[in-house]
Parts: C-alpha cells; structure tokens; sequence
C-alpha cells in the first residue's frame, strides 16, 4: 500500500508546486512531477509481486507474469507527456522573449 | 460494419503530414488540399448520420476479434450520438477552414496552421470515434497539444499568456483523467468502455467507483470549462485566431468534454442519483454563473467566450435531469426529451456560437479592433457580417424561428415535466439575460452611430469569409427542422436511445 500512497504524495508535492510557485519554469517543473506520479501509479498497478516478464514459457506455464498492458500504456503516455512540455518549454521561451521575464505576477495582461 | 470509420482519422493526419512536407514546395497547395480534406470528411460524416441509424457499427483496428468474447483490440464504434457529434465536427471543420483562407493570409507560416488544423481535427474525431477509455485519452492529448499551438500561433503576448494558462490547466486535467484510467484499469482489468460496463455491472463497489467519477468529471470538466474549472477558457477562446476560436468554443469543448462526459456517465458507469444531482448542479451554476461573467464584457470575443459556458451549462444541465430520472427509474419518457433536448442544444450551439466567432472574426479584419466601445454602425458598411450575426445572436438568445429557441423549449419543457420548476425557471431567466447581452453587442457593433471618419474605408470581408458565415446562417434557420417528428425520429432519436439503455451499447459492442 505504501507506494502508492507515496504516488498519491508525489502528485500532491507537484500540484502544490503548480499553484505556489512563480516561475514559469519551475511551474513546468511541478507539471512534470505530476506527471510523473501519475506514470509510477500506472506502472504499479501492473506489477505483481514475484511475477516475471511476460514471455510465455511452455515448459513452465504456471509462472506468475506480471501485466504488460500497463507499460505500454505507460510508455505511450510518456511520449504524449514528452510533447507537452516541449510544447510548454516552447511557449515559456516565447514569453521570457516578450515580456523579459519568468515571473507570473508580471505576466497579467488578461484579466476579468 | 461502415468501412468508412478509419478514414475520419487516417485522412486528416496524413493530411497534416502532406502540407508540412509538400507546402513548402507547392504554392497555395496547403488552403486547397485542407479545404478538400474537410469537404470529404464533411460528405463522408453525413453518409454514416443518414446511414447509421439505430445500430451500432464497430471496427476492429488490426482486426483483432474479441477472445471468449472479451475485446483485445482497439475499437472504434460509431453510433447515433457518434455521427452527430462528427457531423459537427467536420462542419465547422470545414467552415472554418475555408474561411481562414483570406483570414489567415495576415499570418506567417500558414501551412503550420494548415497543418495543426488537420491534427486538431483527426483528435477530435479520433475522440469521438474511440471505443476504448485509453485511446480517448491518446486522441485527446492530439487535439489538446494542436489546439495549444493554435491558440499561441499569433505569438504575441496575450496568446502567450493564454495558452501558458490552458497548457498548465489542460495538463491538470490530463492528469486527472489518466489516474481515472488507472483506477479503472485497476479494477476491471480491461480498457473498452463496452467491456469495463459489463464488469461493472457484475459487480459494483460504490465508495470505489465514486472515486472514478469525480477524477473523470473534474478531468473532463476541465476540459469542457464547466463552472469551477472554466478559468482558462474566456483567455484561450478570445485570444486564439477566430476561425480557431469558431472550432475551439463551437466543436472542442463538446467533442473532448461534454461528449465524452455524456458518453462515459451513460454508457459505461451505472447512473447513481448522487452523482446525476451533482451533475445538474454544475449545470446550472454553469449557466447562471456564465451568463452574469459575460454580460459585463466589452471584448466581443471575450464576451463570446463565457456565453459559451453559459450555454454548455444548459446542455449539461438538460443531462444532468435525463440521469436523475433514470437513476430514480421514473417516467423515462421525460428523461429521453431532456437527453434530446440537450444533444439538440449542443448541435445548435456548434452553429451559432461557430457563426458568432466568425462575425467576430470578421469584424476584427474589417476595423482591427475587438472592443465594443470603439465601433459603430458597421450595419451600413458591413450588411452581410451584420445579417449573419443578428441571426446568430437571436438564435443564441432563443427567439423563434431559429434553432436556439427550439431547443432551449425543450429542455424547458422536460424540466418543467420532471418538477424541476426551479431549474426551469432558471433556464427562462439565463435566457433572457443572454438576449440583453446581445442587444447589447448588436446596438454597439451594428446600429449605435460611429464618428464617421475613417467610415469610408471599412469594407465587407472577402468572399470566402462570407460564404462560410452566410452557410452558417443558413444552417442556424435550418436546424430549426430537426424538432419536426419525422426528422427528429431519424436523428435525435436514436442518439437519446444509445444513451438510454447502455446495456445496448455493451451489448452490440461485446456481443454478449
């Protein structure tokens, strides 16, 4: 149960990096954290105590595998998320050039 | 089975390699071949609406079979509530596309634009089309990532700032929704939405699946800017290019959040009255909450965008009454009107509130400016912009004949029916107060008198800005027909009925 709840306080550490902190930056820092928690959660869940890989043996069928299904997922999900902060990193680099700075308090031209 | 389903994914996407490659080389190759894949997929949305009926057709990709009747692959189905939501889809689609053809000739780069447009598209319908919770969230990821360029692609400060806050707030809900997937996959062992409802329904561990309903519903909010999470919308709606802001606030925040929210409360979880109250509350707060946000808004767009939230308030609330009556299994008459009432709604919302954005849009071409207070009498120089908008504007505030009115009706009427007179009565006032707004963006932008100085050198928008906005007026009077009984029959109906009776879903589906 502990790694879990672990998951659990590694996405809470990242959220409330999200909405404390001021730098755009570590902003997308804490976003990857987040990120990251919700991939170990998913990786977890597959694995089961014992198991090995999932290669199917014909001389020993009764090994425990663990699930497999989940890392492809995993891995998919890394790929997305890869995009996203390079996708966030471009648009943080846009901003510095245009207003000169990381700090959100300046960053406040939308408002109501 | 319809061999059609691949292609409203597989086009798109190889379309937006196409441009990036070969509109370097091909001058204008980009505005033709984008325009010509919307039109087909266009064509190709209304054959499977007309085609699809009351079944259900599914396509198996790699055609993988399903093992003991357990699904391996990944599914794509198309069903009635699916083609309506594609028909949107690739109608704005196109629309908007073939106006930003003069739009975006303002703008560097426009085969990039060309190019995310596509990929918006093949998410969106990838969304829609997806039988399996996974790939929801892939296709998803596609649009959402696409649509984040789309918003900065002006690159100057407020669409920066705009689409920092969307990332940051779209990433959130990411998040959310794939801790959703986890636990669900945890549980049920399997990923099809058909699958997960049959394991569900063996059995049912309340506290557990509460869980999972609040991660999907917060995640899918975000998504689809219902009111506690709506405070990156007005910023990436108002900021975007217009024919963008037409797709995001017309089709995006109803193929990735509202539909997929109906789709997964309906066909998948069982209906718990808990949740279907919990969901009409956020409805309702939506409606009421946007409508008072917009109306003291100065920036058309601005103001655009949170009568979006106020109106996807109404669909989510017309849900919301169709789920607790089903969930109490009373009178499910009533609860199909309001489930139709509100697939109606969202139809109709895609058309004005797209046509809006587009009168939007061309305002800011004509006078380069988005603030109400600095125009005036644009009705003179501008009689089609003005034309098509006030159509707009009365449909969007529920004045007969146009669809808004129809449809608000509706779900006016099934609420009044299920004794929610308060909610009604809620309904009629959002609505009134959504007319005013409007007076008030007519009277400013059309009708009060300008300084007439600089009124010589304000023209009408090209022609094809125009054609895509006086099709969208059209379409507005139009959709007024689908309340008639033999054509509501052909194309509500069946939507209302998938979602009323999910063991068919699953069924059909898995075969079971």
């Amino acid at each position: 149960m502990i790694p879990y709840l672990l998951c659990f306080i590694l996405f809470l550490v990242g959220l409330y990096g999200v909405i404390t902190r001021r730098n755009l930056v570590k902003i997308a820092i804490s976003l990857s954290i987040m990120e990251f928690s919700t991939f170990l959660f998913f990786a977890l869940i597959g694995y089961i105590d014992g198991g090995v890989a999932p290669i199917v043996d014909a001389a020993d069928p009764i090994k425990t595998y663990v699930d497999p299904l989940p890392q492809a997922l995993v891995l998919t999900a890394i790929v997305i998320g890869l995009a996203t902060t390079a996708m966030l990193m471009a648009v943080i680099i846009r901003i510095y050039r245009k207003y000169g700075t990381f700090d959100i308090r300046e960053i406040k031209n939308l408002r109501g | 089975m319809n061999p059609l389903i691949p292609l409203f994914i597989v086009i798109p996407l190889a379309g937006a390699f196409l441009i990036m490659i070969l509109g370097r080389f091909i001058r204008n190759f980009h505005k033709y071949i984008a325009s010509l894949i919307l039109l087909f997929l266009l064509i190709i949305s209304f054959y499977s609406l007309f085609t699809t009926g009351s079944s259900v057709s599914v396509y198996k990709v790699g055609g993988w079979e399903a093992v003991n009747k357990i699904p391996i692959g990944i599914y794509m189905v198309i069903d009635g509530f699916t083609a309506i939501v594609l028909c949107i889809i690739n109608l704005i689609g196109f629309l908007s596309v073939f106006y930003s053809i003069s739009y975006i000739s303002r703008y560097t780069s426009e085969n990039y634009f060309y190019a995310l447009f596509c990929l918006m598209i093949a998410g969106m319908n990838g969304v829609v089309l997806s039988g399996d919770i996974f790939n929801i969230f892939v296709f998803l990821e596609i649009s959402a990532i696409s649509s984040y360029a789309l918003v900065a692609f002006g690159v100057e400060k407020d669409q920066l700032e705009a689409t920092f806050k969307y990332q940051v707030l779209g990433g959130i809900a990411s998040f959310l929704i794939l801790f959703g997937i986890a636990f669900i996959y945890w549980e049920a062992k399997t990923l099809n939405i058909a699958d997960i409802r049959n394991v569900f329904s063996a059995g049912y561990n309340r506290n557990y699946y509460l869980l999972i309903e609040i991660l999907l519903l917060s995640g899918f909010g975000l998504k689809a800017a219902i009111i506690p999470f709506h405070a990156w919308l007005p910023d990436a709606h108002s900021s975007a290019p217009s024919p963008i802001s037409a797709m995001l606030s017309g089709v995006l925040i109803k193929a990735v959040g509202i539909y997929v929210i109906i789709r997964l409360f309906f066909n998948m979880f069982a209906i718990s009255e808990g949740m279907a109250v919990l969901i009409t509350t956020l409805g309702t707060l939506s409606m009421v909450i946007g409508v008072f946000l917009a109306i003291g808004q100065w920036d058309i767009k601005r103001l655009l965008a949170y009568h979006s939230i106020s109106q996807m308030g109404y669909v989510i609330l017309s849900v919301g009454i169709g789920m607790i009556l089903i969930s109490r299994g009373v009178r499910t008459e009533i609860a199909a009107l309001a489930i139709s009432g509100g697939i109606f709604h969202l139809i109709n919302h895609a058309a004005f509130k797209g046509l809006l954005f587009l009168n939007a849009g061309a305002i800011e071409y004509s006078i380069g400016t988005r603030n109400l207070q600095e125009m005036g009498g644009l009705a003179k120089s501008m009689p089609a912009t003005s034309a098509t908008s006030l159509v707009a504007s009365l449909s969007i505030s529920g004045i007969p004949p146009f669809n808004g009115f129809f449809s608000k009706l509706i779900i006016i009427v099934a609420a009044i029916m299920a004794r929610f007179y308060l909610l009604a009565l809620l309904a009629v006032i959002v609505s009134i107060i959504t007319l005013a707004s409007f007076m008030k963006f007519q009277r400013y932008a059309f009708f009060n008198k300008s300084d007439g100085e600089n009124k010589m050198k304000i023209k009408e928008v090209p022609f094809p800005m125009l054609f895509s906005m006086i099709v969208l007026g059209i379409i507005c009077l139009l959709l007024s027909i689908l309340i008639f009984p033999g054509i509501r029959e052909m194309i509500l109906t069946p939507a209302a009925d998938i979602l009323m009776d999910p063991s068919k879903y699953s069924s059909q589906i898995t075969g079971i």
